[in-house]
């Protein structure tokens, strides 16, 4: 596989929202709003790429019947690292990042590229998965996150597109997120199968 | 097996304490001056001298004077369990116990509804004295509305402001009253006795 395939199959062939359906806890609890669901998908995408390209190269270190908590202790440090330099450094993405940060290490997307895909194939292509599988959670979280404050408030991205109170409330608590996703899986299966 | 394990474990740990010895005094300075932007900002002064913070029970209190050594009051940070979870509410009192002004720190409310909590209150309840008027929403039979499909966190948020109110300015509130006439202060008295009730009573519906 070349490296343009490795990232166009991590955003439509294996979209982890739409095909994996992995990561459902952080896809149905924070994309209240578009801004939110970016943001979660974007932090998502940032570990990712760091996480692939470090067990890439340490993947011969690390013998098999330890690699799963191996693998865990290296995510959650790098979350850790991620969060504590944003902290200091950029404190207004921490304002409308932080909470979203913890979350990262229970994302199941992370371990289950690392399992899959960094720990069978070299740091460049595992960088490229990174980026692909990033962008393709960002989007379909931005996505879910746009059609539910759409619904919900009659904002994108908190743009006014009609009045607040024509919103259906439903839409940005929690039985909007599994309506929107259950629709957009059928889109995106829709779509994809044809071509 | 062990050794590869425990060597990953050693240089993770090793790295996490050299990023924190790096960023924690970082983190706390801007922490440092998020506090005393808020405190600017509920206080409605650029000028000021903030006192070193008191704790009481769960509040924290900061006795605030402007430049020239003047009292201006006190900001207070004052918890309440919202809708979703703790509502942290920083809120600025004069001497008198007036509200100046009041910012919203932690919140984990719904987007959209109860996270309007920040803005919502703004121009509602500046200058109210929680002691002197009917400090509750006007679905409880109070002077605030609350924010539309928020009664919960509207609630919480009024608690929040009363609870700080009466922690550190009920003693004078009562030395007020004694100067009032006998009926004021029962209808005063009653009054609270309505509140206390409708707090007990208020039904856990949805927001």
């Amino acid at each position: 596989m070349n490296n343009l395939k490795i990232l166009v199959n991590g955003i439509i062939k294996e979209n982890p929202t739409f095909v994996l359906l992995l990561g459902m806890c952080p896809t149905l609890g924070t994309t209240s709003s578009a801004l939110n669901g970016m943001s979660m998908g974007l932090a998502t995408m940032c570990v990712l790429i760091l996480s692939n390209f470090i067990i890439a190269l340490i993947k011969k270190l690390i013998p098999d019947a330890v690699r799963i908590p191996a693998y865990i202790v290296v995510i959650a440090s790098l979350v850790t690292v991620l969060q504590m330099v944003i902290k200091a450094y950029a404190p207004d993405l921490d304002k409308s990042l932080g909470l979203f940060i913890p979350l990262i290490v229970v994302n199941c997307i992370i371990l289950g590229r690392a399992e899959s895909f960094a720990a069978k194939n070299n740091a460049v292509s595992a960088i490229f998965d990174g980026v692909g599988i990033g962008i393709g959670f960002t989007l379909a979280l931005t996505s879910l996150g746009a059609l539910r404050e759409l619904f919900g408030t009659g904002n994108i991205f908190g743009l006014p597109l009609w009045d607040e109170s024509y919103g259906m409330l439903m839409f940005v608590l929690a039985p909007g997120a599994f309506l929107v996703l259950g629709y957009l899986i059928v889109l995106f299966n829709k779509i994809t199968k044809k071509a | 097996m062990l050794v590869v394990l425990t060597v990953i474990a050693i240089v993770a740990a090793g790295v996490l304490a050299s990023v924190n010895a790096v960023t924690a005094p970082q983190i706390e300075k801007i922490n440092a001056e998020n506090l005393a932007a808020g405190i600017k900002q509920v206080m409605c002064s650029d000028d000021i001298e903030v006192s070193e913070p008191q704790e009481v029970d769960a509040f924290t209190a900061y006795d605030v004077k402007d430049a020239a050594g003047q009292v201006l009051g006190k900001a207070i940070v004052t918890t309440e369990n919202g809708f979703g979870g703790a509502l942290k509410v920083l809120v600025g009192f004069n001497t008198e116990g007036d509200i100046l002004g009041y910012t919203v720190l932690e919140h984990v409310e719904t987007p959209g509804l109860g996270a309007k909590a920040d803005e919502w209150f703004q121009d509602k309840i500046k200058g109210l004295n929680p002691g002197k008027s009917n400090f509750t929403v006007s679905k409880d039979g109070g002077e605030v509305d609350a924010i539309t499909a928020s009664t919960i966190t509207s609630r919480a948020f009024l608690k929040a402001v009363k609870n700080a109110y009466d922690k550190f300015y009920a003693s004078d509130a009562t030395s007020d009253n004694a100067q009032q006439p006998a009926g004021e202060a029962d209808k005063k008295a009653e009054e609270a006795d309505v509140l206390s009730a409708s707090d007990m009573g208020t039904p856990e519906v949805i927001e």
